[in-house]
This record gives structure tokens, C-alpha cells and sequence, in this order.
């Protein structure tokens, strides 16, 4: 069914050493002077770290800029939730870290599925972001010297993590979104609040604009540009519960997909292993608790299953670190994907603790007898009341329980060293791209690459593009391509409201989540995915068939807006699972039962899928197109990755 | 557990709004109050009623996008804590819980329990920033920042934006929100140089939107990130002290 033409992809990775590659791109792509800049209209569509980020840059090198979130403020998006830290080679611990060293752990730690060129600049720009992040006024935890701190994360043996408590996203969204509130002050921003994108619009085959729905009076509109920057996250929410935000969605990538933009690895989807539990069937989301805890936390289970005692009686002799177990090198902070899966193979062998047997112990007692508990509240006091909130229970006493969640995508659209997609003109940073992680991230990356791509990358690689287009207005909003967008997206929202089902859209999105967690979660099997592949398309059927959204699209409808996003999640579910049923191996995130090694770890197949998957869409009810971009691995040798 | 509901409904900004009575059953004391609300809303669409609107995003207490006054509390009964951190076993079994929106002059209700929270942007985009352009950073450990400025200046920087102490203020007042974010900036070395112009500018930005402050510290116990009302204090003492201050000075008189 899968097709491939490998010569559709070509990464414009710049030639020469990969230490020299991104300034040699940066002298040899065309520029735009600075007092053209102010000729050129850009949308920046979604305001977290990599859209607030990209879009106050843009700005203040003189780009008019138009940005659009559905938040009512750029301050809400879910980059505010992370936790631990970002990461960045400084060195200032003096424990040997250096550009090479984060490039190699985070091509490491993606299972050797990133391209090298993408990650060596990642880690070359990483140092600038602290620098620039600390400007802006974050405040980073700080020695009593005054200078910064840091501490340790999953998948290194260095600390290189800076951190602003437990609320690093936080304090560095604050940044951006102060920058940007600069630009908007001073007229260089145009910001459209509770205004979600539905459409992009494509003119000659290249991204002319935007169409947007007013999400208080329903008010549909386009806007064109020159260029179209979407900075829309990830996807995680495709599993209903997961740590992503409630309205955190796919709907921006995916309809620039359906428009032609190729979309990457859409089966490299993150299980963080610390998170809070599920209670019961009616529960909303799930509450992270971030991986910094794993510096001090000790993870286990009872040895005895049904073990009776509370957790504080079971004597040392009795319990299983297995982490410390199985990967005395790394211990604790193995990568994501590693601990989450042995965190479920603990409770597949029923040593799940909890009232639902979901969950292991994440134990603080050693760290507090060690370091006291004014240190250790120093460190995740925030984190420690909101379990406390959550679960009634308090850590500082009674072992945290957690289990993996959904939690970040490290697929996406497809870019190429410049950011851009496949489509002319239409660019995805951060979390919305695929480029970085490979198929697993670390922790403290996350935080890194969207500001990378919003501060240090995209800012200069658009211009290459733009300088083509000097002295040419944008297409107007009156084109026949808009209006024929505008039809589509008021289409869509009648049809929605005119099935007059029984089921609301929450209902269908759950049972979505369902299956997906089953077959395309955190273990991955042929019958399971082929199952998955029948489970869906018979479910979305249903939900255009049986779903009821009351009220009308001329205000506020909160059903509605996520009626269109649960249709885009159907689209992109099922893609996950052809993905994931093509790659024929086990990597990173991305476990396919199949293919283990003898003590359960992934097992990787390098001489048959060392590449990138990238789909193209062929229409609805056809199947989708493989391309492959094959990846190069010169500077690091492809090993089979232990942290034992 | 059983709780009956009374709800604002609003059509639309500036339509008459009255309360609805909701009577639910069989809530699970480890639901959180938005769950206990979706449940809700999932009842009403069975019904054939439009869902109750209300905004929340993050449901960590973290982004600031939710926010309801619960029996007159910003955010109910629960000290530090957001809406969507609030868990029913705060609530006994036959309890009557009335659910209002943030009520405040400068936050217009745009339909149900939402509001129009935008003057806080506009406070922010005043001045509530350090003016660093994307580039022109210095080695961050050049200047080193004694850490109880750092910590001080994190406490006030935990704001989330939510408007709780607005909703609290019997003045409608954003005192607690802007000195926090004044308070944030200026401790640091870093916000020096911009510390009087942006007192001033965020200050009087302020007053195009809300009421003054009168000290009554309601912003204080409705906080969900428990900012202190010093942050309102410091305020205060910049914007009078940015009153005769020359900041062609800053740099002697003040660093």
C-alpha cells in the first residue's frame, strides 16, 4: 500500500562538518535587508515558547506580524505547564559537558531516529537561550554566589538542566509572552485572541494566509501573508487523557497536512512515566509530576503481589528498586520511554500499587533523611502540594504513586533544515514539528528546541524564503482562495450541527482515547494496530453520524470547537496506526512487541528503518503516501542504547 | 456524594443572565470541580440543554484560564488553589454551591461563567517586560543576582494571570496582579534600567481599567499561587519614588 520516492525530500542539510554547518546556512542563505524587513507580512499561528518566541523576534527585526492564539491571552498555552527545566551545554558544574556531549545524549536518547544536522544546532543555539531567558528577567534558580544552578535529568550524566522551581515553562513562557506583549504595545504585533486557525490557504502551491474563526462571535476571516508560521504543539490529546491541556490539539498541523504539508513519525508519541494515576472513568486529564523528581525520588514496587502493608511498613528487604535494578548506570533517571515501559511491565506482572493496582512508588524518604525536608520542599514544594491536592495524600510522608501518560509528540509536519514544510512558504517550530527528538525526547528538551526554533532559527531561515517574494503584496482576502477556505471551514461547522446525534463529542473522544492507548500506546503489536485500524474508522462513522452539538456557530460553543478538533484527531489516529504498523522495529518510544531484545528492550533495525516516515495525504478514504527521508549518521555510531 | 448547583447562565455579553438550578448526583469526592462540571455538561447535552460554558485549559492550577467565584470565593473555599485544583471532597454531601463568573467592571461576562480578562494584557504590554531584543544577550552568569533577590522575585513572578484578585477586590482593583509583576522585575538587576518607566506606565495603564485599591487584602486569600500583598506595597513605593526619579540617573542612584 506504501509507496516511496525518496528524491520528494530534501532536507537542505547545508554542507561541511556538522560544527560549521549552521553558520556556513546562515552566510549562505539569502537575506532581507533591514529596511525591507518592514515590506512583509508574517502569521505566526499559536503563542506558546516557539510562537510567542518566533513571533517577538520576527518583530523586533522589523517583520509585520500577525499572531493568533485561542487562548484569551498568549500567557495560557501549554508550554506554561512544564515542569523541570531546559537544558543547555553551559557547563557551568564543570562535570565535562560540552555542545558534542548534549547533541550526542539527545541523538542517543531519540534511539538514533533524528537528523544530525537539526540537533547539533539545537545544542549550539541552547546556550544563548539561557542567556537570553535570564535578559528577560527568568528567574532561574541561582547559588548563594549569585551564578546559576543546576541540576540533573533523565537520559545524562551531566547536570545541565536550569530550572526555575518546579515552574521552568512557566517563568520561561512569561519571558516570551513579554516580549511579544512589547511588540503588541509598540504596533510590530497584531494579536488576535480567542481566534482558532481552521483553514491554511494555499495559492500556486505555496501558503498565501490563513482562515480563522472568532471563537467568541463565530465570526470567520482570513488573513494573508507572505509566510505562515505555525507554532500549534503537539497532539498528545489524540488519547483523550493525557498531560496535554484540554484544548491542546491537532487540528492547525492537520489541516496544513490535508493542504499538502507531509506529516513525520506521527507514531513517536511520548508515555512520560511520572504522572499521577487515574482515579475513576470520569476523569478529565492527567496531572504530570515532573522527571526532575526522579533526581531524588526512588522508584518501587512491592516484591510480593497484593502486598497488604501501606508503604511505609514494607521494609527495604521487601521492596523491588528495580530501576536501580536493572540499570544500576542510570538508575532513576533512565530515559522516558525506558522507565515508562518498565513501570508497566511491573503492573502487567501485577505489582501495580493503588487502589486500582495502577500505579508504582515514588519514594522520597532516603532524599529527605539525606538532605532534610526543607531542601527537598526547596526543590518540588509546588509539586509536592499539588499531589497533595490531587490525591489527598502527602508525599513528604506517604511515597508519591505515578504511571505513565501521554505526554508529548515527537512526530509532527515535516520540515527541513530550515523549518519549512513541505508546502512553500509554511513553516512548523516546536513541538508541531517533527525534527529534534527523534523517537523519544528527553526531558529538558522540549523547553530547549521551541525556544531554539522561535529565537535562534527560524527568525533567520525565513528569510531565505521571503527575499524571493521582495515587493510583491500578499494575495488579497478577497481571492477566490480564501472565500473558497471561508466556505469550507462555515461548511464544516453547519455539518457538525446538523447531525443532531446522541452522543456528545467528549464521548467519542474518550472512546478514541481507548483504543489508541490499547493498540498504539506504549506497546504495539500487528493484531493490535490492525484492530485499531478497523476500531476507528467504524468509530468515526459513528461520530459523524451519532454526534449532538447544540447551540449555534454565531457564539460562543464550546462544543462545537472541540467537535472540529476530535474529527482531526479520527484522521490523525488512524495514521498513527499505519505508522506504527509500518515500522517494522522497535525504537525509542515506539515498541512494537515483535521486535525485543532478549531482556525486553527495544530492539532497533537500522539497516531497514533508518529513516524518517513521512505522509503525504492522498484525499479522504485513500491511503496515505510514504515518503522516506533517509537519515545520515556521520558523527555518531549507531549503537544499541544501554543505561545499564 | 449529592450537591445541588446554582449556575450563572448568560447568553451572550451584556444579555440578562439568571442563576439555573442543577441538582447532582452520585459525584465521586476525588472528582475535581471542573470534572464534576463536565459531568454536568455531559448530562445537560443528553438533555437537550446547551452545556454550561466555562473556561480551563491546563487543569494543573498552572495557566490561569479557569476561574469561578464558588459560594462568593474566587476560586472557592480551598486557600492557593485554582479552580481546577479544587476537589469535591472540599464539599459535604447536600451542599447548595453557587457558581458565578469573575465579577468585575473591567472583565465583561462574555457568555456563562467566562469573562473578558484582555486589560491584563494591556497592562503587561504597558511595560511588563525587560526590554532584551532576541540576540543581544550577555553571558547569563555575567550578572550575578544574589539568590534571595532571585527567590523573592520568583514569588512574585508565580502570578498566573487569573484575575482571581480582581474578582476578590471589593474595588475591582488589579493591584495584587501588577505589583506582582512590578515587584518581579524590578527586584532583579536586570529590570533596573526600565524600573521607573515601567512603574509609571503599568501603573496608570492599570487605572484606565480597574478601581483602586484600598487595602483590604481580599487579592491576598484569593490568590491561587498565595502572592503577598507586599508585592502591592513595592508598587506603591515605585511609583511614587518613579515620580522624581530621573532615569537618565539610574545607573548612579539607583544599581
Amino acid at each position: 500500500m506504501t509507496t516511496t520516492t525518496p528524491d520528494v525530500l530534501d532536507a537542505k542539510i547545508p554542507l561541511g562538518p556538522i560544527e560549521d554547518k549552521w553558520d556556513n546556512h546562515k552566510f549562505s542563505i539569502h537575506l532581507v535587508n533591514p529596511a525591507n524587513k518592514r515590506k512583509y507580512d508574517i502569521i505566526v499561528i499559536g503563542t506558546g515558547l516557539a510562537g510567542a518566541s518566533a513571533a517577538a523576534s520576527l518583530a523586533e527585526l522589523g517583520y509585520n506580524v500577525s499572531a493568533f492564539t485561542y487562548h484569551d491571552s498568549p500567557r495560557r498555552a501549554h508550554s506554561i505547564s512544564a515542569q523541570g527545566g531546559i537544558n543547555a551545554a553551559k557547563n557551568y558544574p564543570n562535570d565535562g559537558d560540552s555542545i558534542r556531549r548534549l547533541f550526542y545524549d539527545t541523538v542517543k536518547g531519540g534511539d538514533f531516529r533524528s537528523r544530525e544536522a537539526n540537533v547539533y544546532r539545537l545544542a549550539q543555539v541552547a546556550d544563548e537561550i539561557i542567556d537570553q531567558s535570564t535578559a528577560q528577567g527568568v528567574p532561574f534558580a541561582r547559588e548563594y554566589g549569585g551564578l546559576l544552578d543546576n541540576r540533573s535529568f533523565g537520559g545524562a550524566q551531566v547536570s545541565r538542566t536550569f530550572y526555575a522551581r518546579g515552574q521552568t515553562g512557566q517563568q520561561l513562557l512569561l519571558g516570551a509572552y513579554q516580549a511579544l506583549a512589547r511588540q503588541v504595545g509598540l504596533g510590530s504585533v497584531q494579536l488576535y485572541n480567542r481566534c482558532e486557525m481552521l483553514e491554511v490557504v494555499l495559492k500556486d502551491g505555496r501558503a498565501v494566509g490563513v482562515v480563522v474563526r472568532d471563537l467568541i462571535t463565530g465570526e470567520i476571516s482570513s488573513h494573508s501573508a507572505h509566510a505562515v508560521v505555525l507554532a500549534t504543539g503537539g497532539y498528545a490529546n489524540a488519547y483523550f487523557l493525557s498531560t496535554n491541556a484540554m484544548a491542546c490539539n491537532v487540528t492547525a498541523a492537520w489541516r496544513a497536512h490535508r493542504k499538502g504539508a507531509f506529516f513525520a513519525n506521527p507514531c513517536f508519541t511520548q508515555i512520560h512515566p511520572t504522572c499521577i494515576p487515574a482515579s475513576d472513568e470520569h476523569q478529565s486529564k492527567l496531572t504530570l509530576m515532573s522527571e526532575s523528581l526522579r533526581n531524588d525520588g526512588r522508584i518501587w514496587v512491592p516484591k510480593q503481589r497484593d502486598d497488604p502493608r501501606p508503604p511505609n511498613d514494607i521494609p527495604a528487604e521487601d521492596r523491588d528498586y528495580y530501576l536501580e535494578r536493572i540499570y544500576p548506570a542510570f538508575g532513576n533517571l533512565v530515559p522516558r520511554d525506558v522507565a515508562s515501559r518498565a513501570a508497566m511491565r511491573m503492573i502487567d506482572e501485577e505489582l501495580g500499587v493503588g487502589p486500582l493496582k495502577n500505579g508504582v512508588y515514588l519514594d522520597f524518604h532516603t532524599a529527605i533523611e539525606r538532605l532534610g525536608k526543607e531542601t527537598i520542599e526547596e526543590r518540588y514544594g509546588n509539586l509536592f502540594e499539588m499531589y497533595e491536592r490531587i490525591t489527598d495524600e502527602n508525599p513528604y510522608q506517604v511515597p508519591m504513586r505515578i504511571y505513565p501518560a501521554p505526554h508529548y509528540t515527537m512526530g509532527g509536519l515535516w520540515v527541513d533544515y530550515n523549518l519549512e514544510t513541505t508546502v512553500p512558504g509554511l513553516y512548523a517550530i516546536g513541538e508541531a514539528n517533527f525534527s529534534d527528538h527523534g523517537a523519544n525526547r528527553l526531558g529538558a528538551s522540549a523547553l530547549m528546541q521551541g525556544l531554539a526554533d522561535g529565537y535562534f532559527v527560524l527568525p533567520y531561515t525565513i528569510g531565505d524564503y521571503l527575499s524571493a517574494w521582495l515587493n510583491t503584496t500578499p494575495v488579497p482576502t478577497g481571492d477566490p482562495v480564501f472565500r473558497e477556505a471561508e466556505a469550507t471551514v462555515a461548511d464544516r461547522s453547519k455539518r457538525f450541527l446538523d447531525i443532531g446525534g446522541t452522543r456528545s463529542v467528549d464521548w467519542f473522544h474518550r472512546e478514541l482515547g481507548k483504543i489508541l492507548i490499547e493498540h498504539c500506546g506504549m506497546s504495539r503489536s500487528r493484531p493490535g494496530l490492525e484492530k485499531a485500524l478497523s476500531e476507528i474508522p467504524a468509530l468515526r462513522t459513528e461520530f459523524w453520524s451519532d454526534l449532538r452539538v447544540l447551540g449555534d456557530d454565531m457564539s460562543v460553543n464550546q462544543s462545537l470547537e472541540r467537535a472540529g478538533r476530535v474529527a482531526d484527531f479520527f484522521e490523525l489516529a488512524e495514521l498513527m496506526c499505519v505508522d506504527a504498523l509500518e515500522r517494522e522495529e522497535s525504537c525509542g518510544a515506539h515498541f512494537r512487541v515483535e521486535h525485543e531484545t532478549e531482556d525486553g528492550e527495544a530492539l532497533r533495525d537500522d539497516a531497514d528503518f533508518s529513516f524518517v516516515s513521512s505522509w503525504q495525504w492522498t484525499g479522504e478514504g485513500s491511503a496515505s503516501k510514504l515518503h522516506k527521508e533517509e537519515l545520515g549518521f556521520e558523527e555518531v555510531e549507531l549503537s544499541q542504547r544501554s543505561y545499564k | 456524594m449529592d450537591v445541588t448547583l446554582r449556575v450563572w447562565r448568560q447568553k451572550k455579553p451584556g444579555a440578562d443572565g439568571s442563576f439555573r438550578t442543577y441538582h447532582v448526583q452520585d459525584v465521586s469526592p476525588d472528582a475535581s470541580f471542573l470534572e464534576m462540571l463536565d459531568d454536568v455538561n455531559e448530562g445537560l447535552n443528553g438533555q437537550g440543554e446547551e452545556p454550561i460554558a466555562f473556561d480551563s485549559d491546563c487543569r494543573e492550577g498552572i495557566c490561569g484560564m479557569c476561574g469561578l467565584m464558588i459560594n462568593g470565593l474566587a476560586h472557592g473555599p480551598q486557600r492557593g488553589t485554582a479552580t481546577c485544583q479544587l476537589h469535591m471532597r472540599k464539599f459535604s454531601d447536600g451542599d447548595t454551591i453557587t457558581i458565578e463568573p469573575w465579577r468585575a467592571e473591567a472583565f465583561p461576562v462574555i457568555q456563562d461563567l467566562i469573562v473578558d480578562r484582555s486589560p491584563m494584557d494591556r497592562i503587561i504590554e504597558a511595560g511588563g517586560y525587560i526590554t532584551a531584543p532576541t540576540g543581544s544577550a550577555p553571558d547569563a552568569n555575567t550578572l550575578p543576582v544574589p539568590k534571595q533577590a532571585a527567590d523573592a522575585a520568583f514569588d512574585a513572578a508565580a502570578c498566573i494571570g487569573c484575575g482571581a484578585c480582581v474578582a476578590a477586590c471589593p474595588n475591582s482593583a488589579a493591584n495584587l496582579f501588577t505589583g506582582a509583576k512590578i515587584s518581579h522585575l524590578g527586584l532583579l538587576p536586570q529590570g533596573q534600567a526600565e524600573r521607573w518607566t515601567r512603574a509609571m506606565a503599568m501603573v496608570e495603564r492599570m487605572e484606565d481599567f480597574f478601581g483602586s485599591c484600598t487595602n483590604f487584602g481580599e487579592c491576598e486569600t484569593a490568590c491561587p499561587k498565595s502572592i503577598s500583598i507586599n508585592v502591592i506595597a513595592w508598587m506603591n513605593g515605585d511609583y511614587v519614588k518613579a515620580q522624581f526619579k530621573n532615569p537618565a540617573k539610574t545607573g548612579r542612584n539607583n544599581l
